[in-house]
């Protein structure tokens, strides 16, 4: 075992600061020191996404990153992109759209999703499938996830008019 | 999954980088993006007693596209190549390799020079280089040095830099003509069954140049000259097609695994390869 290490990171805004094992993968950080359980464990390989946080403005998968690499970083998860009384407008398509059904892989996506509509406002189906292609829905409900994407955009992007 | 313990450093600037490989050697190892480096760690195949973060390190972040050539530093990712204007006109070919490594999250933190220093057959962009004769600068305790692609891959995770080297960056002479990354892959995500890279100058409907590089389909990536000689000359007709095909397939190696049996990766070569040249060349 190696000796912990003090850390430092922002996770939703809120400053942490704690000791741990630098091999400490940052999934373990957020869920079992944090508390902060949005962010699930898929397949812990990197592979199915459902880890997805956002790092310094990077969607990325949390079982794939030390918690020394994450030392000073600003991290969103789920949990900072809304809750019940606030739901950002990704999370409501989701609700509308039939987005999820076992939920299991929702907290990632949607994470995920919150990048890929900064980066491309106005995505097509098929920039959406490519841009999404980093998170798997084990329901296979691919179709209302990507229906629920570009539900989002339209409202975020009409909201958006509406305050110009 | 969890990981053997280790030491971990984050150093800022290369001098530090050094001083740490030369205490450590072997038990010392960098870190860039650790897309390939952490999953080998979480199986516990590969262990790294002392892990050196280069996330920190001055001066390898950069893209400088020059007359001549494209200098790319080690860390940057398969993200930034994306998303740079410059680079993607002066060398299209980057834009649509990396375009067709991982997934999105994987391409944030992936990096040039984890890809090409990694020595895994299946990573794209080491073929890629060697299609576009880019040559590998490292740095080590005797100093800075350059290293062909073409020369740079001996046997799977065997590369020409010593282990107290480290890769700090790429430097692709301007690309010419057309060009065409083809990757056959089993889903999104998946590294090649076969993928090809291609780049060719189309003279007054002749074919002026060729280069052409395999991926996936030996225990190193594949420069083909042969493949490449086979069209020069040539209006890259069907005839010309076929003669580049069997002088690639004269050159790789492939072994069955769970993408498939030697015959059918040897198949899939040609039908790559095949597109790979029709595009390049309706480009060029
Ligand atoms: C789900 C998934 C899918 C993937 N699919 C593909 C794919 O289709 N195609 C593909 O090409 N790759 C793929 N990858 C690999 C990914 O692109 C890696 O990120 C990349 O191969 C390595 O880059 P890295 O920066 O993460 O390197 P790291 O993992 O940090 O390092 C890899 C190796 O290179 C060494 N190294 C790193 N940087 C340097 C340097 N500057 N100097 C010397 N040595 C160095 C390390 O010591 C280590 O041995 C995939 C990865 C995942 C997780």
């Amino acid at each position: 075992m190696s000796k912990k290490q003090h850390y430092k990171i922002t996770v939703n805004g809120k400053e942490e600061e704690f000791l741990a094992e630098p091999r400490e993968l940052l999934i373990y950080t957020l869920r079992e020191r944090l508390n902060i359980t949005g962010p699930h464990i898929g397949c812990e390989t990197s592979h199915c996404g459902a880890c997805t946080v956002t790092i310094d403005g990077k969607s990325v998968k949390s079982c794939t990153m030390f918690v020394a690499q994450a030392d000073g970083k600003d991290i969103t998860t789920i949990e900072g992109i809304g809750g019940p009384d606030d739901l950002h407008p990704l999370q409501n398509a989701f609700k509308e759209h039939h987005g999820l059904q076992c939920g299991y892989c929702t907290p990632g996506m949607i994470t995920r999703a919150t990048k890929l509509l900064e980066e491309n406002p106005n995505p097509t189906e098929e920039d959406i499938r490519f841009g999404m292609a980093g998170n798997i829905c084990r329901c296979t409900g691919y179709q209302n996830i990507v229906k629920s994407i570009m539900a989002a955009a339209a409202e975020m992007n009409a909201a958006k008019e509406a305050a110009e | 999954m969890i990981p053997a313990a280790f030491e971990y450093y984050r150093p800022k600037d290369m001098a530090g980088v050094l001083s740490i490989l030369e205490e450590h050697g072997d038990d010392a190892r960098v870190m860039a993006g650790g897309h390939s480096l952490i999953p080998m760690m979480k199986l516990r195949m590969a262990d790294v007693p002392h892990l050196i973060d280069l996330q920190d390190v001055e001066g390898m972040s950069g893209i400088e596209i020059g007359v001549e050539a494209i200098r790319i530093g080690a860390m940057v990712t398969q993200h930034d190549i994306i998303d740079h204007e410059p680079l993607a006109s002066a060398a299209p070919i980057l834009r649509e390799a990396a375009l067709q490594i991982a997934d999105p999250q994987v391409r944030y933190m992936g990096t040039v020079g984890g890809n090409v220093a990694n020595g895994d057959p299946g990573n794209d962009m080491p073929g890629l280089m060697q299609c576009l004769d880019a040559a590998f600068t490292v740095v080590g305790p005797d100093g800075e040095r350059d290293i062909p692609a073409r020369d740079f891959y001996e046997a799977a995770y065997m590369t020409a830099r010593e282990d107290e080297e480290v890769l700090t960056a790429v430097t692709i002479p301007m690309p010419k003509g057309g060009y065409a990354y083809e990757k056959q892959k089993r889903k999104i995500g998946d590294y090649a069954t076969a993928a090809a890279a291609v780049q060719i100058v189309n003279d007054g409907g002749t074919c002026a140049s060729a280069s052409i590089a395999m991926t996936n389909l030996s225990d190193t990536p594949i420069y083909s000259e042969a493949a490449g000689a086979a069209l020069v000359g040539t209006s890259v007709d069907d005839a010309a097609m076929n003669a580049a095909v069997a002088a690639m397939l004269g050159d790789i190696d492939p072994t069955e695994d769970n993408r498939g049996p030697i015959a059918f990766k040897k198949h899939v070569a040609g039908v790559i390869l095949r597109r790979a040249i029709e595009r390049a060349w309706s480009r060029a």
